[in-house]
C-alpha cells in the first residue's frame, strides 16, 4: 500500500517538473537508468580525453597548445561532476571505474575514432563538443536534481570548447590549400560518427521512452539529430567545405535539412568493441590506473598520518 | 577503505566575493583535508568561480529527510505574526 503512494508521489513530482533528490523514493528502474546513462556519460568525458590528448604535445602553437590543455582538462572534471552525481544513487566510484577499466561499461562510441591531423581536433570540438552540448543542454532540465546541476555546471564551460574547434577549422579552411584538405579530411570522417552520437534512431532506441517518461531526457535522439544538423549545416557552408553526404539539402516544408543516416551496423559494431580505437583507449586507461596505483597508495598512507596526527596534537 | 580505494567524499563550498554566503556547488574525493582543498579549487574554481573554499566531509553532514519535510517545518506555517505584514502601523509616523 505504501509503495504505491510513493510512487504517486514521484509521479506527481515529476508531472509538476519537481526535480527528484537522492533521498527522494524512485522506482528502482528509475534509479538504474540513471546509474547507467550517468556512469556511461561520466566515462565519457574521461575516454574523451584521450584522442584529443594525442595532440596536446603536437599543438601547433603555445597558445594552441595552452587552449587544448585547458580543454581536456575541463573533460576531465566534468566526469569527476558525473562520477560523483552517479554516486548519489547508490554506486560507488570504485565499482564504475571497475566496470570501465574491464571493459564491461560502455561509453560514447565517438571516441573509438582516431585523431589523425591537427585539423580533428578543429572538428572535435565543433562537431562533436557542438553534438554533446546539444545533448547536454537538454540534461540541463533532467529530472534528476544532481544531474541537472552537473548539467548546468558543464554547459556552461563547453562554451569555449564548441568555439575553439571551430576556430580551428576557420584557420585551416581559409588557409592554404593543404589546410583546407586537412580540415575537409577531418569532416568527411567525423560527420556520421558525430550524428551517431544521438544514438540510434528513435525506432529502434530501446532505453528512449523511458528516459522520456521519466523526463530524464527531454527529446528524443533524432529531434536532437536534426537540430544539430540544421544548426550545423550553415558552419559547415562558412568555412566552404562540404559534408559528406549528398542528400544534405534544406527542406522547406519541414524548415529543417534532409539528411543521410549514418551506418547503424558500424554505430552497432564500434559499440561492441569493433572500432578503430577501443582495444587502444581501454589499454591507456587501464595503463594510467596502473601507473597511479603508487600515487593513490601514498595519497591513502599520507592522509592517515595527517589524521593521526590531527589527533595527537 | 580497499587498496583501491578513491578516498573518502567531501562537499564543497564557494563564497564568490567577501562577504557573500558559501553556496553548495559539488563534491569530490580526496584523501586528507589539504588534498580536498586542492581538488575542490581545481575542480570548482577554475574561472574566477570563488575566492574563498569550505571543505566539509560528506559524513559529517547532518541534513533533514525530505520524507518530513511536511512535519518537521510545520511549526512555522501558522505564525503569521512572525512577519511584518501581519501589523497594522499607523499614518503619520514616518519610516518603521
Ligand atoms: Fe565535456
Ligand atoms: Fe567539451
Amino acid at each position: 500500500m505504501e509503495t504505491i503512494n510513493l510512487e504517486d508521489l514521484f509521479e506527481a513530482k515529476l508531472a509538476k517538473n519537481e526535480m527528484i533528490e537522492p533521498k527522494d523514493w524512485m522506482p528502482e528502474n528509475y534509479r538504474k537508468h540513471l546509474i547507467r546513462q550517468i556512469s556511461q556519460h561520466a566515462h565519457s568525458e574521461i575516454v574523451g580525453m584521450l584522442p584529443e590528448g594525442n595532440w596536446i604535445t603536437r599543438a601547433p602553437s603555445l597558445r594552441a597548445k595552452l587552449i587544448l590543455l585547458a580543454k581536456v582538462q575541463d573533460e576531465g572534471g566534468h566526469g569527476l561532476y558525473l562520477y560523483t552525481a552517479a554516486e548519489s544513487l547508490g554506486i560507488t566510484r570504485e565499482e564504475m571505474l571497475d566496470a570501465l577499466l574491464t571493459g564491461k561499461a560502455k561509453y560514447s562510441s565517438i571516441f573509438n575514432y582516431p585523431t589523425l591531423s591537427w585539423a580533428d581536433v578543429g572538428a572535435i570540438g565543433w562537431l562533436v563538443d557542438g553534438a554533446a552540448i546539444m545533448n547536454q543542454v537538454m540534461l540541463q532540465r533532467s529530472s534528476y536534481g544532481p544531474y541537472s546541476r552537473a548539467m548546468v555546471r558543464i554547459c556552461k564551460e563547453e562554451s569555449f570548447h564548441q568555439r575553439q574547434g571551430y576556430e580551428i577549422m576557420t584557420q585551416l579552411s581559409f588557409g592554404t590549400s593543404e589546410q583546407k584538405e586537412m580540415a575537409q579530411d577531418a569532416l568527411n570522417r567525423w560527420w556520421y560518427p558525430t550524428l551517431m552520437m544521438f544514438g540510434p534512431p528513435d525506432v529502434e532506441s530501446p532505453n528512449s521512452e523511458n528516459a522520456i517518461k521519466w523526463r530524464i531526457k527531454r527529446e528524443t535522439n533524432d529531434q536532437l539529430r536534426q537540430r544539430f544538423i540544421n544548426q550545423t549545416a550553415i558552419q559547415v557552408e562558412y568555412l566552404g567545405l562540404v559534408a559528406p553526404d549528398k542528400n544534405l539539402k534544406w527542406n522547406e516544408k519541414k524548415q529543417g535539412y534532409d539528411y543521410s543516416d549514418p551506418d547503424w551496423n558500424e554505430f552497432k559494431s564500434v559499440i561492441k568493441g569493433n572500432g578503430i580505437c577501443n582495444k587502444d583507449r581501454l589499454l591507456s586507461r587501464n595503463n594510467s590506473h596502473k601507473n597511479g596505483e603508487w600515487v593513490r597508495e601514498a595519497a591513502i598512507a599520507f592522509g592517515k598520518k595527517q589524521e593521526q596526527e590531527s589527533k595527537a596534537a | 577503505m580497499n587498496k583501491d580505494s578513491q578516498g573518502e567524499l567531501w562537499e564543497v563550498f564557494v563564497q564568490k566575493k567577501a562577504g557573500q554566503p558559501f553556496v553548495h556547488c559539488g563534491n569530490l574525493h580526496a584523501y586528507d583535508k589539504e588534498m580536498a582543498l586542492q581538488n575542490a579549487r581545481d575542480l570548482y574554481t577554475r574561472r574566477g568561480e570563488g575566492m574563498s573554499l569550505w571543505i566539509v566531509l560528506s559524513s559529517s553532514i547532518v541534513a533533514s529527510s525530505p520524507e518530513d519535510a511536511g512535519s518537521f517545518f510545520e511549526p512555522s506555517n501558522d505564525k503569521i505574526y512572525r512577519h511584518p505584514t501581519f501589523y497594522q502601523i499607523p499614518d503619520g509616523i514616518g519610516h518603521m
